[in-house]
């Protein structure tokens, strides 16, 4: 079992280095000749008007509060999944109430509108 | 055990002896011949990638009526090596103001995470990397890591566009994730384990027989895990700037595109492995070799079902990318977890052949009714993006404006 992790671990390592390395050296054979223009930041040939942190719409803030609920419920339902094949009805039955809470709270924020790209 | 049976562990002898007669001790064979299996798995597929970009490159060319690179060596094989050299020399070009850490870690991690999947898939019965036991939850969150090298992208490059790209693709992949999640579980829930080998050992029949739905869904997931067409509005290249991508150049930029090509076969290797019955084929179990050579067709299928879909649909609008994640994907995947364990549970006695069709059937009727559902209601309301006082160039609003200025 641990073997298993410290596999996994190197492996991580390794993965990691692969590609860093590919970049290190082929900023060592790259050529190097930065000048100020050069170096602007790409707006399609427009020049930059104010600080590059610009607003953003709150949409992009809601989706990711729906998907911590949803993928907190998977980490619920992984253990069930697996335990599945040993538990009677009634535990599929208490799975299923729960799953059916969570479509619950989705079709309320559906309903809201709070699914809607405007 | 011969050669042309099983070459992996015939070649894994061959070497843990050859260390012993070195001197290693049983530790020392044990440490060094996982370091050597390590190193071969990952830059295995990171030469692969060359290959793929190859035949991505001639299939959509015949799909868009091309020939496609037909000039260096033979079918144009050596072309990927001249652009990689090509690349290789580039200059890495670091806007004003990047953020050091996030802009040159980004790239790094966008490989690495599509390479650490690699780790866990069992390509023949003999020949994988590790036998892990949470394999599903391991691939869902390297999966996530790729998310983490586009959000390290958007910010460290200081660039407005990179910033709005980054939250683009991110709210896509974050949101397509939660159906890819809910559909692995129901191979989980057939095989009773997590572990990649025990699900493939279990698929008798495949998975996609006895759950079809989840499979399609599955595949449609996945093509927006990897942001391919229909779903790559985030970086469409002929409408927007390049995406969260934007400032990166040589080799940088070229990373990206290794993560994306390898995550292209990655997720086929994911599929074939959860609902193609992985290496399974007639007498897969006695010869490894044949698995293998079962497994890499499925693969290739797969793969060329993903390439075809890339070449031929349209792209879709951020509304609607949405729209079908969040009203129809995501509520079929929940309906199917509500249904699919309680027809199981109903069936329990009756034969294998009847429960099989009874999971399929209602499988697909889920599908059908929620897909029948889904399109009622677009075609009942029909979207409406942007405000309506938006001004638009129309005669009547360009002449009816008083000349304010003109003198």
């Amino acid at each position: 079992m641990l073997s298993h992790w410290l596999y996994i671990g190197v492996f991580i390592l390794v993965a990691l280095f692969l590609p860093a390395a590919a970049i290190s050296i082929a900023a060592i054979l790259a050529p190097k000749k930065p000048n100020a223009l050069k170096d602007t930041t790409y707006e399609c040939g427009m020049e930059t008007v104010g600080p590059s942190w610009a607003q953003f719409k709150v949409q992009y803030y809601v989706y990711p509060l729906f998907f911590l609920i949803f993928d907190v419920e998977a980490v619920l339902l992984f253990p069930w999944a697996v335990a599945y094949n040993q538990l009677a009805l009634y535990g599929v039955i208490e799975a299923i109430i729960f799953v059916l809470i969570l479509l619950g709270g989705l079709i309320y924020a559906w309903r809201k509108g709070a699914l809607e790209w405007r | 055990m011969t050669f042309w049976s099983d070459p992996f562990t015939v070649v894994q002898q061959w070497f843990n002896n050859l260390l012993a007669t070195i001197g290693f001790g049983p530790i020392g064979v044990r440490i060094v011949g996982m370091l050597v299996g390590i190193v071969i798995l990952a830059v295995g597929p990171m030469l692969f990638t060359i290959f793929l970009i190859w035949v991505e490159r001639k299939v959509i060319s015949r799909i868009q009526d091309r020939i496609g690179p037909n000039r260096v060596g033979p079918f144009g094989l050596f072309q990927p090596f001249a652009d990689m050299v090509k690349i290789f020399i580039k200059e890495h070009i670091t806007p004003r103001g990047a953020d050091w850490l996030p802009y040159n870690l980004a790239p790094v991690l966008a490989v690495a995470a599509v390479l650490m999947v690699w780790a866990v898939i069992p390509f023949t019965v003999t020949f994988f990397g590790v036998d892990l036991n949470v394999g599903v939850l391991f691939i869902i969150a390297v999966g996530s890591l790729g998310e983490m090298g586009i959000i390290l992208a958007g910010w460290g490059s200081n660039n407005k566009y990179a910033l709005l790209a980054m939250f683009r693709s991110v709210a896509q992949l974050i949101s397509y994730e939660i159906p890819l999640v809910l559909c692995s579980l129901v191979p989980v829930m057939l095989a009773g384990s997590l572990n990649l080998n025990d699900i493939v050992k279990a698929q008798e029949p495949w998975f996609i027989v006895t759950a079809p739905a989840t499979a399609i869904i599955f595949f449609i997931v996945s093509l927006a895990e990897i942001g391919r067409a229909p779903f790559d509005l985030a970086e469409a290249e002929s409408e927007i700037v390049s995406g969260f991508n934007i400032e990166y150049s040589g080799l940088k930029f070229g990373m990206f595109y290794v993560a994306e090509f390898l995550h292209t076969f990655t997720v086929a290797l994911i599929f074939a492995t959860l609902f193609l019955g992985g290496w399974r084929g007639p007498g897969a179990e006695q010869y490894p070799i044949l698995g293998f050579v079962y497994y890499f067709i499925k693969v290739g299928v797969v793969y060329f079902l993903l390439m075809l879909v890339d070449g031929t649909l349209p792209r879709l609008r951020i509304d609607q990318m949405m729209n079908l994640n969040w009203k129809t994907l995501t509520p079929i995947s929940l309906a199917v977890l509500v249904v699919f364990p309680l027809v199981d549970k109903l069936m329990a006695g009756s034969p294998t052949w009847l429960r099989v069709l009874a999971l399929a059937g209602s499988n697909l009727l889920v599908l059908v009714i929620g897909e029948r559902i889904g399109t009622r209601r677009l075609a009942r309301a029909p979207a409406e993006v942007g405000s309506r006082d938006r001004p638009v160039a129309r005669p009547e609003n360009v002449l009816s404006q008083p000349d304010s200025g003109a003198r």
